[in-house]
């Protein structure tokens, strides 16, 4: 950052000191705050957004990754890597614990997926940790229901949001005050947008798992869409898997996120097929979005990110 | 600009955009969807899935044309209704800005979503329908914008296309909204003659009003300057966090992190720590880029200072020459936002930049209509009213009036019982 004759932030450093405010916030005001990290661009925007605002010290919160089962190995090496990097504490939540627990029942079938389960683990885990204040990397522009969530999104002790009471947010006045057992999932990126987070990687050198590259890749397609073919997916009869070179827009599941055809393999590649898309992100690339019309708000309204 | 100069509206390679924040407030009627969603549309934001949802959709209702209020309205209660909730967050970008729009619905909650709306913005857009005149909408909206001291107000004259694209319809209101905007303080106020549903003049200039010497609204928005909006003049730097490592490497850093809220802080300036009044010097400002030379309004930076003095969230730093206030009594503007009225003896908690305390209402002055402007004597401020207050606090805070500084002009009472935010303080003055 470097002071210009006229003292005017560009937007993507403006939008960066709008989330170091929310976090700083957030680590003042709360007892136990978390960081929810996916291994996905936007929450890696998170973590360098965490040092931005904590350095030189240590982070004021533990990082927490709720673990499918399913995830892509290549974004479980990248996890692991960074974080260690940072010198910062993980915490690892598996869905496959509480499946164990009985606290869920494994979905079953060509279209089984653990992405709705892991609600329940997000919620234990909260709840057994203490936490009351979650960083998410959600954003506005990712969704409709979306757009209407606060910044500061405040969760009952069922962990369910109520788009209808929500609490209104004016100037940079946050409103963090909850009772116990209570949370908020905090969302500092609020305003950005895919291709802001895209530039935002590149203007910070940030390292993103592999899988956001164009890769060669044996998938098979349903619904329009290209999935990996990987052992936690069963195909339908007329599946037929076959390679060729994919990328990622999201990190989710293996089960639920869908590839688009790419041959970008630098971030200006990516960041130049975004700018010129048609679809967006969840559009392109998120079989639990399509379930319904407001498949998100109906999850989120039961706790889910 | 021509809306497929770009891929997309964006800029692959822009070297440095600003970022504009908007408000539009109104109802369909208004065509204030039409409009939100010619300036996507005509900018290439609305990615085709989106637009197709919004063709099924309007389809499946019957509506009987393209209904863009869809695209904002993604809740299910607000799709079965057919009415817009809450505030809505819409992103576009052209390669001279990148654009957040505040849209605020006109009917339930009107002056709560536009007040938090507006609280955030840059400049505010009012639509005014050409054929029906001034309303009562537009006089609300063009009140809560000089309240909330947006810097830039643009009245845009819509439906054109229906008079006619008459001169004398569009001269006749710019007339009749300058005069009765003349009781309030408006910054800068600007007209635009445009059909939304048509085009003219939103994205691209109108070739059936050629009497307008104009720029359409995009091109304002893209160009109107905003960098001299913040106070620049007066150094506030609420402190938000303690940075302290507390490691062998950073074992005597002690960083003072925030948001600058004003002025331009530099290393070597003589500062006052409020509200002990302690003085010293800053030594360094820090990033995690660097030390840098300076800092501005609304730079998150954290700040070193000369002597070990006792400094902590709530405090602020400010030249030692220019500090704000330290009151205990406030007058302020406040707009009420909760179920149950603001009356006179109750408490509230307080949130004023980074400083938490508790208030109490010493007096309800009075309260303003906002259609007549009038004040009128009141004994509680209802859900969506507005009034003057005096409040007491039980601890000073640091405050400005809202009318030099936006930011520390500016608070919110907390309901304790509910947590619940109910009201949106601006700060006239110190008793």
């Amino acid at each position: 950052m470097s002071v210009t004759a006229r003292p005017q932030l560009s937007h993507l450093r403006a939008l960066e000191s709008e989330a170091i405010h929310v976090m700083r916030e957030v680590a003042a005001e709360f007892e136990r705050p978390v960081l929810l990290f996916s291994g996905g661009k936007d929450s890696i925007v998170l973590l360098r957004l965490a040092e931005k605002a904590f350095r030189p010290a240590g982070f004021p919160f533990p990082i927490m990754h709720v673990d499918t089962g399913h995830n892509f190995p290549e974004v479980i090496e990248f996890r692991d890597r960074r974080i260690a990097e940072l010198g910062e504490r993980l915490i690892v939540s598996h869905v496959q614990d509480s499946i164990d627990a009985g606290r869920v029942v494994e979905e079953t079938g060509p279209r089984a997926s653990r992405n709705r389960l892991q609600t329940i683990t997000l919620l234990d885990a909260l709840e057994q940790n203490g936490f009351d204040a979650a960083f998410g990397g959600a954003r506005r522009d990712e969704e409709r229901a979306r757009a209407k969530e606060r910044v500061f999104s405040f969760r009952d002790d069922f962990g369910q949001w109520d788009p209808k009471r929500q609490r209104p947010e004016l100037w940079s006045l946050y409103n963090g005050r909850i009772n116990r057992g209570e949370h908020v999932r905090v969302f500092p990126i609020s305003n950005w947008t895919e291709l802001d987070v895209w530039r935002y990687i590149t203007v910070e050198g940030l390292e993103v798992p592999s899988i956001y590259f164009a890769h060669r890749r044996p998938v098979f397609e349903r619904d329009g869409m290209l999935y990996a073919h990987s052992p936690h997916v069963e195909l339908i009869e007329d599946e037929r898997p076959f390679e060729v070179s994919v990328r990622y827009r999201t990190v989710g599941d293996m089960t639920c996120t869908g590839a688009v055809r790419s041959d970008a393999t630098t971030l200006e590649g990516v960041v130049a097929e975004i700018a010129a898309t048609r679809i967006t992100e969840r559009g392109e690339t998120r079989a639990d979005d399509r379930v319904t019309d407001a498949a998100m708000e109906d999850r989120k309204r039961e706790g889910y990110f | 600009m021509s809306p497929g100069a770009a891929t997309n509206g964006h800029v692959t390679r822009t070297k440095t955009s600003e970022l504009l924040r908007f408000a539009t407030a109104g109802s369909v009627d208004d065509g204030k969807s039409t409009l939100i969603g010619r300036l996507l549309f005509d900018s290439k934001q609305i990615l085709v899935d989106q637009l197709d949802h919004v063709v099924q959709t309007s389809e499946r209702r019957g509506d009987g044309y393209v209904n863009f209020a869809l695209l904002t309205d993604g809740l299910r209660a607000e799709r079965e209704q057919g009415i817009t909730i809450d505030v809505a967050y819409r992103y576009f970008q052209t390669p001279r800005r990148k654009f957040i729009i505040a849209d605020t619905p006109g009917h339930e909650q009107y002056t709560r979503n536009m007040v938090t709306g507006a609280s955030t913005a840059d400049l505010s857009v009012v639509l005014i329908d050409a054929r029906k005149g001034v309303s009562e909408q537009t006089r609300r909206h063009v009140y809560i914008a000089s309240l909330l001291r947006i810097p830039h107000l643009v009245v845009c004259i819509n439906k054109m296309d229906l008079v006619g694209y008459d001169e004398d319809v569009f001269d006749r209101l710019v007339y009749e909204v300058t005069d009765w905007a003349a009781r309030l303080e408006i910054l800068d106020i600007t007209f635009i003659p445009i059909s939304a549903l048509h085009g003219d003049n939103v994205v691209d200039r109108s070739s059936s009003m050629s009497w307008y010497g104009g720029p359409p609204l995009l091109y304002h928005l893209e160009h109107v300057c905003i960098a001299p909006d913040r106070n620049l003049a007066d150094v506030r730097f609420p402190v938000q966090w303690v940075v302290r490592p507390m490691t062998v490497e950073h074992h005597d850093y002690r960083g003072y992190a925030g948001q600058v809220a004003g002025g331009i802080l530099r290393p070597g300036d003589e500062v006052v720590v409020l509200p002990g009044g302690r003085r010293t010097r800053i030594s360094a400002i820090d990033t995690y880029d660097g030390e840098i030379e300076a800092a501005f309004p609304t730079m998150s930076v954290t700040l070193r200072l000369a002597d070990d003095v006792d400094v902590s969230r709530g405090d602020m730093i400010c030249l030692a020459d220019d500090p704000p206030v330290a009151a205990r009594e406030i007058e302020a503007n406040v707009c009420w936002m909760g179920e149950r009225p603001l009356e006179p003896g109750a408490r509230y908690a307080i949130k004023h930049t980074t400083r938490s305390a508790r208030a109490v209402v010493e007096a309800l002055e009075h309260r303003i209509d906002v259609n007549t402007l009038e004040h009128e004597p009141a004994d509680e401020l209802g859900l969506n009213q507005i009034g003057r207050v005096r409040l007491r606090v039980s601890s000073p805070v640091l405050v400005d009036p809202y009318s030099r500084n936006r930011t520390t002009g500016s608070f919110i009472l907390i309901d304790e019982a509910t947590n619940d935010t109910v009201g949106a303080g601006m700060v006239v003055g110190v008793a």
